[in-house]
């Protein structure tokens, strides 16, 4: 008896702290609320999705804390319009699930103005559509995917990278060039990265210049098989369309069965340094090898940019190892300044992707940057460079190109010099 | 005979008082007149009407929470019963619950692309998707119910790394490693225009979690209960009382099978997309650590294994952001203190309390009110 | 005719260090009833201790044995500090508390090493010799297949022949008895896990080599194949661990190579299911069910 008197006694005082709950909160009003998420008078805070851990991170996980540095570099010259960037990165480890979880917490609980430099073509492309129902701006996605070129699907995504089917070409245009005659051969990641590579070589190569396609999958590192069927089928150039750690596997295990063609590596896996690491003794296999890219060379002493960005590594970065992916996060972070500052004052989402696609940034890439209302694409080009007595080194102009059937044509604007504390200016 | 052990082993008996409480006859001053069923249904009833009222207190990223601990509790609960009442390890739900996802986007784009509006496409698509892995189960409970201890856990791990490979193998309709989107409907417009989109999936969710709650409790206190719970403590006692063993255990795979089904889906709705790293190895090893920490065999412990499913981690990041320290120091830690500590957690909680959250909030209760009764033993809820 | 001897001696490689790595869990499973899924984590660790002490002395050898003693360390120390408290009334607490001890080590290497791949360079020639224009085996393949066959006769020589091995045999049989009898079954457990761990670390530094690099998740998909090896063989039996591993990297070799790396994983479920549905408790069990 007791027992059931206190049950009802329980269930009526819910019901009406229920009640009273739902009476006091209503739904929100529909228009917005009246400040920016992410933006104060003092703070901006954006954030991104990298993967820190796990087979795709050797190399990358080094991109996020060069952003940051340059981040506290321009927040102790006085940040932008007096306000202080801050960076909030999460680990998704390559996994689309974790990028889902990550970006709904970036979102709906960090409340970030916009999402930078998200990592990984299989990751972002899970979270467009929320970005996009939220009126998220997601700048600068770093892959090369052609998906973040989708204006009117996608009109708050910009991307970074230059395409795959542009490297594609351009690799395929100077191989065509070059070496004529020669069996050309692809292995490529089996996902937007490598279709889209595969894609662009075959718009110059034509599909029967290709003589054998291989894929690989992030999660089975044993692509011996692959290896094996591209040296049985007699290929003497191949193609990588790999993320680092694969570019030193598929190099590293050609090599063991005595299969030396000459590697033509994609821009996103072919950073000599994180190579050279992978490949620890064996680094000698990388000599010769060719790759595209569109950053001053971590190793070139001489460039402006680099010799800035060095110093703001040193002091900011913990004096942490400097190759590709430093020089890459710096020039994500310049090119975030810039687009702040042309922002304006008074900042909003839609005044930031408005001053994106006005266009017109110039910073230290080599290729042209293309952002404007119909072209959300990026840099639209790179150059050729070539691994000689372990230093990797540019030669001959840089390229570039567009996703169609434009042909590969040469780009002789060369970058401006940086601004004297390495601080874009409007 | 129990899931592993050697001859001599001490198993866990149930208590003589749980078993008339079921066949308990009608105490006519109770409105459910002693009826299981009833009793359950107004606890569910109860249940979604606190939810409810909790849907439109918290925050839209706390909903969504919400909601992933509800998908994540379709799948625990399926697992505490198989596991905990009937005995069978399994170390592959994960890809149970990726056969109900894969389902659900794969109905999803198709109807959408049909054409099809409303909810009632969702329930469809959730239908499929708990039918299938419902099969699946089946095909896996009729190969492996001859299996045993560590053998069924070696075969329900392969099965567990089977779904990545078949992502990939047929990627053409599965997509691959980049996995699936689809598209799911906004809220119905009967629910107003502003109506915050993650408390619609917590609803969504909740409503799953609240069936499949519903049904193993009744099913845990029928008399197919008692059958699992006999063929996990002593097979051949179980077969020599009439209980056709290799039945019971089928039965009780398919069900948990359709239980993950309905939380994968759930899960895939969630995100709108599927991929196979959300149904790896190590969300099938999660989930037996869930459910062995929040009480193995009983479902309040499906609960508290749902809950620390979503909220461990966000605690340990919490923890972690505590220290700042230099970039790289700080990124090396950053994915790493948080797994480090919910492990060590585990290992520690394991030693101290081996009967986990539940069993230890059950003695708690006994030591705060000792006019109660001597509760159920841990099996029951 | 050249692929499948390729892929043959490509599998028997992969199979021994997997037949090695099922003979450490059919160890630890005979003396204490709990399938170790820590094996793969201990593993790793052991090898990581190699990689710092190569670092600094320049040895691979000197590495190799650090590795087999930290091997050893680690497991006694896990059975001592750890597995003794555990309550083995549910056997699903050892597999938990083993759980977690992955995640806690996987994470405390990832957090003094990082998560990038670290080169493990292997001691001897990975190139394949030729022998009649086939490339066959490497040196170091013929290192691995030496490395597993001293290991197995090893220890098939003191569990059969020593009176430690008999005593460890007795203590894992019938535990009372034994005690009894002055066995000091307590010790003689912990000595199962120092072994297990050590053979389990000398696998791991067979096999790491030949994958993308060492880091903290490196032996997981190895521990799994090496699990699917022991049920197949019988997880009682240490001659079915040997003959279930090299059955299991013969299979991941030919279905690999013949039809898809990604469909090695359904090549290893359907070899399970069809020893499995045949021999409930592994090609070579001897433990027979009451049946009724």
């Amino acid at each position: 008896m007791q027992r059931i008197a206190r049950r009802g006694l329980t269930i009526a005082a819910c019901l009406t702290l229920l009640g009273g709950a739902v009476a006091c909160t209503g739904d929100e009003s529909g228009g917005g609320t009246a400040a920016v998420p992410g933006v104060s008078d003092t703070e901006i805070v954006v954030g991104t999705h990298m993967p820190l851990t796990g087979p795709a991170s050797a190399g990358y996980s080094k991109i996020s804390p060069a952003t940051k540095a340059y981040f506290d570099h321009v927040n102790a010259n006085g940040g932008v319009y007096g306000r202080k960037i801050t960076y909030k990165v999460m680990d998704d480890g390559y996994n689309p699930a974790n990028t889902q979880q990550v970006v709904r917490q970036l979102v709906l609980q960090d409340k970030v103005f916009a999402v930078i430099n998200g990592l990984g073509t299989p990751t972002h492309s899970g979270v467009l559509d929320f970005l996009k129902s939220n009126r998220v701006p997601d700048l600068f996605v770093a892959s090369g995917s052609r998906t973040w070129d989708q204006p009117e699907k996608y009109p708050h995504t910009f991307g970074f990278n230059p395409d795959y089917t542009v490297e594609g070409k351009i690799l395929a245009q100077y191989a065509k060039d070059n070496f004529a005659g020669k069996k050309v051969c692809f292995l490529g990641q089996d996902d937007d990265f490598g279709r889209d590579g595969l894609l662009g070589v075959e718009q110059i190569l034509g599909a029967e210049g290709v003589v054998a396609r291989q894929t690989y999958v992030t999660s089975n590192t044993n692509i011996g098989p692959q290896i094996n069927t591209l040296k049985t089928a007699g290929c003497e150039v191949v193609v990588l369309a790999t993320v680092p750690g694969f570019t030193a596997l598929a190099i590293g295990t050609a090599a063991r069965v005595g299969f030396q063609p000459q590697w033509m590596v994609s821009n996103v896996g072919a950073d000599y340094q994180t190579l050279a690491a992978q490949l620890g003794d064996a680094k000698g296999l990388l000599e010769g090898m060719l790759a595209l890219n569109y950053m001053p060379m971590a190793t070139d002493e001489s460039d402006p940019w680099i010799a800035q960005f060095k110093k703001i590594n040193d002091q900011y970065n913990a004096g942490a190892g400097f190759d590709g992916n430093t020089v890459y996060g710096m020039a994500v972070g310049y090119l975030f300044v810039q687009a702040l500052l042309a922002a304006g004052e008074d900042l909003t989402r839609e005044g930031l992707i408005e001053a994106v696609e006005k266009g017109g940034f110039q910073g230290p890439g080599l290729a042209p940057l293309r952002f404007s209302a119909d072209d959300h694409s990026g840099y639209g080009g790179q150059r050729m460079n070539k691994v000689e007595g372990g230093v990797q080194k540019y030669f001959g102009p840089t390229y570039e190109t567009d996703e169609g059937d434009g042909p590969v044509n040469e780009y002789t604007v060369a970058p401006p010099a940086p601004p004297a504390n390495g601080i874009p200016t409007l | 005979m129990s899931v592993i052990g050697e001859p001599g082993q001490r198993v866990e008996q149930t208590t003589p008082a749980s078993a008339p409480a079921a066949a308990a006859p009608a105490k006519p001053h109770l409105p459910w007149g002693g009826s299981t069923l009833l009793r359950h249904l107004a606890l569910v009833a109860l249940a979604a009407v606190v939810l409810l009222g909790l849907t439109y207190w918290l925050e839209p990223f706390r909903n969504y929470q919400l909601a992933t601990v509800a998908a994540y509790l379709c799948a625990t609960a399926g697992l505490t019963v198989l596991t905990g009442l009937n005995g069978q390890l399994s170390l592959g739900h994960g890809a149970l619950m990726a056969a109900g996802a894969y389902t659900v986007a794969l109905t999803q784009q198709m109807l959408t692309d049909r054409g099809a509006t409303g909810v009632g496409v969702l329930v469809v698509s959730l239908g499929c998707g708990v039918l299938v892995s419902l099969l699946a189960g089946a095909v896996i409970g009729v190969a492996a119910a001859r299996l045993r201890g560590p053998y069924l856990a070696g075969v329900t791990l392969a099965v567990a790394l089977v779904v990545p490979a078949l992502a990939i193998t047929f990627d053409g309709t599965l997509g691959g490693e980049q996995g699936l989107s689809f598209y799911v409907d906004p809220p119905p417009a009967a629910l107003g225009p502003y109506f915050p989109y993650e408390r619609w999936q917590a609803w969504l969710a909740l409503a799953g979690a609240l069936l499949v709650m519903l049904l193993l409790a009744n099913l845990v206190r029928s008399r197919f209960g008692r059958s699992l719970r006999a063929v996990r403590d002593d097979e051949v006692a179980a077969r020599l009382a009439g209980i056709h063993v290799a039945r019971t255990q089928v039965l009780a795979f398919v069900v948990s099978a359709a239980c993950a089904g309905l939380g994968g889906g759930l899960l895939a709705v969630l995100a709108q997309s599927v991929s196979p790293g959300a149904f790896s190895m190590t969300l099938s090893l999660f989930l037996l650590m869930a459910i062995v920490v929040g009480g193995l065999g009983s479902l309040a412990g499906a609960v508290w294994g749902a809950l620390l499913l979503v909220i461990l981690p966000e605690l340990t990041h919490l923890i972690t952001e505590q220290f700042t320290l230099a970039p790289a120091t700080a990124q090396r830690l950053d994915g790493n203190l948080p797994l480090a500590l919910f492990g060590g957690t585990l290992v520690v909680v394991m030693i101290v309390a081996p009967g986990g959250i539940q069993r230890v909030l059950v003695r708690l209760a006994r030591r705060i009110d000792p006019r109660r009764r001597t509760a159920p033993g841990p099996e029951e809820r | 005719m050249d692929r499948f001897v390729f892929l043959t001696f490509d599998g028997l490689v992969r199979g021994v260090v997997l037949a090695a790595f099922a003979l450490a869990l059919v160890l630890i499973w005979r003396a204490a009833r709990i399938v170790n899924f820590a094996q793969g984590a201990m593993a790793v660790a052991s090898v990581y201790v190699a990689y710092s002490v190569t670092a600094a002395t320049g040895s691979y050898w000197i590495g190799f044995a650090a590795a087999l003693l930290a091997g050893l360390a680690l497991g006694t120390l896990v059975d001592v500090a750890v597995m003794r408290f555990v309550d083995h009334s549910s056997p699903l607490n050892a597999v938990i508390v083993a759980l977690g001890l992955v995640l806690l080590l996987q994470a405390v290497l990832g957090m003094t090493y990082g998560n990038e791949y670290l080169p493990v360079a292997a001691p001897l020639s990975r190139d394949a010799l030729s022998i009649g224009g086939l490339a066959l085996l490497s040196r170091y393949d013929l290192f691995v297949f030496a490395a597993v066959l001293v290991v197995v006769v090893a220890l098939a020589l003191l569990f059969t022949r020593t009176p430690v091995g008999l005593r460890m045999r007795a203590a894992a049989f019938a535990p009372q008895v034994s005690r009894l009898l002055g066995v000091n079954v307590g010790g003689m457990l912990t000595l199962g896990w120092a072994l297990a761990a050590g053979v389990g670390a000398l696998a791991g530094m067979l096999v790491l080599p030949t994958e993308l690099g060492l880091h903290p998740n490196a032996m997981d998909l190895v521990f799994v194949s090496a699990f699917t090896a022991a049920v197949v063989g019988g997880l009682d039996s240490p001659a079915g661990a040997v003959v279930g591993g090299v059955a299991v990297g013969l299979i991941l070799s030919y279905v690999s190579g013949y039809v898809g790396s990604d469909t090695a994983p359904i090549a290893v479920l359907v070899l399970l299911l069809a020893v499995l549905l045949i021999r409930p408790n592994g090609l070579f069990s001897s433990a027979q069910a009451r049946h009724v």
